[in-house]
């Protein structure tokens, strides 16, 4: 019985690894070699996807990427054997330096197994932060997330602790319940560590809002997936149906007493329901309008309640801490950016992926050791770090260290660790453009700054680009950032001048091409 | 479509087709949950393809709230269509990992080959082409989704080939 892993993920599928699966399947029935085909989640290793494993006495060895015309070739060359002739023969899975130089606290077990499988999910470390959890008390357990260091992945890197601190602290209604709210809207462009996180590793997601939910005394939680991850919708509600007759979710978790019910609600395409409070609104079936703040969603949150919003990432981070102890978690990192960050390699990139790092690595170091330079082989032009509000950064702005302070010292975010590189074909202007045209889009509409200043900008800089009055129009362009800064009320409008005055400041010469 | 008053409890008004179209059943099933009214909406639509108006009528009576209100929600949201379109839905990326890799001359060919802009159909009903900001398909890029599948990589010849098959499937399933 030979044993071959062909990934499930969302990646893997779009570059036809069903077609792979079915191939090798139908070829082994075939020859009557009898094989026991895994659909494991991915390792994050995009670049080399489809990646095929295969047991072998010396350990999992990998193939990739494998294209679906390349199978045929492939299994005739003695795949199933692990031929280490074969062109995309890879060596050992673990050995691979863009997975073995990683820190894997979060993604450990992304892409080892079926992502379904309570079985190995259990065997390797899965729900021991739970039953750790079940024996302590709520301020006990947000005491330990406090002492990580953890801050929110989500993008504004609030410390989770004092978050969780203030639920834990704030009452409930009568007869209402606390609420945990996930936020899998996942909506930065150049993002995929929670979609990764909810197929490859979807128990450990459970796992952490269970915590949160034993923490604070919530009894009811919500995942808000963005619509856009039909694999991720489909995994989430197989894990959770799972789960809850396994008796890790329910009336009574783990013969505890205690309750934690959990529920997938899709999304409907709005940026702007990634912001807290507009998630808050979308998930109680209204537009998704971003409230002033405060009160707080820890005081006053889903239908008025204590709610904790957190991030996947944050979520997932938790299960580790409680089960290897805040300093495991604490002891890596850069200043007060403390643990792991999953980077996520995207765009004109040679080697994109996920790679989960302690903070404090140089950007450089992360795009060429692990990217391996563009995807073109032109030379790198700028980066948008940080998803879509994100700046853009020229190549002297490379050697800063990739952690939250550093980032912020040159006005730029690491956000949810989103890379996103351009080779020098790139035109910044048409960037700084796009970035007001999907304010314009995205805009919840409360603010006028954000709704008419970025219409107003798309206008400017078009005709900057066309060569009219263009000193006056970069003045003007320059006021309207301003007030869209000082006037919005939310990130939306009151960042997507960073993209645009980025572009303009490192990239003004993209300005001047005009007609 | 706001008035209150006419707001009756009786199926005798019901469009027949909603019957049929298991609008009905859709709501009842989910207008329990706390916060139904995405989940409704995303059901209809799966369902019929678009949220008819008298769906919006019918899902406000069952809500308590007003067509209006219902309406609001509809159109805050790119996701749901308020009329009929192509079979199959179309989405291409227009963020910026996509953008990295041309994503931009994809669309433009892809408008072209279509003869149709965004949020318009083709004109024999098979293809609804709808603008999306990451599909979180970024480290190979650029990406399309095809109804519920999500293609990488994805060059303007292989678009047209994607197409194509979509459209044949269909003809098959008639
Ligand atoms: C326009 C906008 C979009 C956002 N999108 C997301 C998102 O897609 N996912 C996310 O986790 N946080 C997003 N956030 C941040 C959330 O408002 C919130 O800070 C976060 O969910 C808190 O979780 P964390 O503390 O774990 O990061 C967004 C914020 C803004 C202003
Ligand atoms: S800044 Fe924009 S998105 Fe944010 S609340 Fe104001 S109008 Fe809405
Ligand atoms: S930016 Fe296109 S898939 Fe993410």
């Amino acid at each position: 019985m030979v044993k071959v892993y062909v990934p499930q993920d969302t990646t893997s599928k779009a570059l036809g690894a069903d077609e792979i699966a079915f191939a090798i399947e139908s070829y082994a029935a075939q020859q009557g070699i009898g094989i026991e085909l895994v659909r494991n989640g991915s390792r994050g290793m995009f670049w080399l996807e489809t990646l095929v494993e295969v047991e072998t006495d010396a350990g999992r060895v990998a193939f990739g990427p494998v294209m679906p015309e390349d199978v045929d070739g492939l299994l005739a060359a003695g795949l199933l054997h692990g031929n280490e002739q074969h062109a995309l023969f890879l060596g050992l899975t673990e050995s691979i330096p863009y997975l073995a130089k990683q820190q894997r606290f979060s993604f450990a077990r992304a892409g080892m197994d079926d992502p379904l499988s309570l079985d190995y999910y259990t065997a390797n470390g899965g729900f021991e932060g739970l039953t750790k959890a079940l024996a302590m008390n709520g301020q006990a357990i947000v005491d330990e997330v406090k002492n990580s260091g953890l801050r929110g992945r989500g993008g504004a890197a609030f410390p989770t602790g004092i978050k969780w601190q203030t639920v834990h602290d704030a009452p409930a209604d009568e007869g209402e319940t606390k609420y945990i709210v996930c936020n899998a809207d996942e909506g930065d462009s150049g993002t995929f560590a929670d979609r990764l996180a909810m197929e490859a590793d979807p128990y450990q997601l459970i796992e952490g809002m269970v915590i949160a939910g034993l923490a604070v005394g919530a009894e009811c939680g919500f995942i808000y997936l963005r619509s856009e991850y039909p694999e991720a919708h489909r995994i989430l509600n197989d894990a959770i149906a799972r789960a809850e007759r396994a008796g890790y979710l329910g009336d009574n978790i783990l013969q505890s007493g205690r309750r934690f019910v959990l529920e997938v609600r899709l999304a409907a395409k709005a940026y702007i329901c990634g912001e807290e409070t507009a998630l808050l609104e979308s998930l109680e079936g209204k537009r998704g309008m971003v409230r002033v703040k405060p009160p707080l969603p820890a005081i006053k949150g889903l239908w008025g309640q204590p709610t904790i919003v957190n991030n996947v990432l944050t979520f997932v981070a938790v299960p580790f801490i409680l089960r290897e102890g805040a300093s495991a978690y604490a002891d890596v990192g850069y200043g007060r950016s403390r643990g792991t960050l999953p980077f996520q390699l995207a765009g004109n990139i040679q080697r994109g992926g996920l790679v989960e790092l302690g903070f404090g690595t140089t950007l450089r170091e992360l795009m060429n050791d692990f990217g391996g330079g563009t995807f073109s082989g032109r030379p790198m032009r700028a980066v948008q770090v940080g998803g879509p509000l994100g700046a853009y950064l020229p190549e002297a702005q490379w050697d800063t260290p990739l952690d939250y302070e550093s980032f912020a010292a040159i006005q730029g975010v690491l956000g949810h660790g989103g890379v996103v590189v351009f080779d020098d074909t790139v035109d910044m202007s048409e960037q700084a453009r796009f970035s007001m045209e999907f304010c314009v889009a995205e805009s919840c509409g409360k603010c006028t700054p954000c709704r008419i200043g970025s219409t107003r900008g798309v206008e400017v800089i078009d005709r900057i680009r066309a060569n009219e009055s263009r000193q006056a129009n970069i003045a003007l362009l320059e006021d309207l950032c301003e007030t869209m800064v000082d006037g919005s009320l939310c990130a939306m409008g009151g960042m997507t001048p960073f993209p645009v005055m980025s572009a303009l400041r490192h990239f003004g010469e993209d300005f001047e091409r005009g007609e | 479509m706001m008035n209150n008053a006419a707001q009756t409890n009786s199926y005798s008004d019901i469009d027949p087709d909603l019957w049929q179209r298991g609008v009905v059943d859709t709501v009842a099933n989910l207008k329990k949950k706390r916060g139904a009214l995405l989940p409704i909406l995303h059901a209809v639509q799966d369902e019929i393809g678009y949220i008819p108006p008298a769906a919006i009528d019918y899902i406000g009576k069952a809500l308590n709230q007003t067509a209006a209100e219902i309406y609001g929600v509809v159109s805050f949201y790119h996701q749901f269509h308020t009329s009929p379109g192509g079979a199959h839905q179309v989405e291409i990326c227009r963020a910026e990992a996509c953008q990295a890799m041309g994503s931009r001359a994809l669309e433009a060919h892809a408008k072209d080959s279509l003869g149709i802009d965004y949020h318009q159909s083709t004109s024999d009903r098979e293809i609804r082409l709808e603008p999306v900001y990451c599909l979180g398909n970024c480290a190979c890029a650029p990406s399309v989704r095809i109804d519920d599948k999500i293609y990488a990589r994805v060059t303007p010849e292989r678009f047209d080939r994607l197409v194509e098959s979509v459209r044949t499937k269909s003809v098959e399933v008639k």
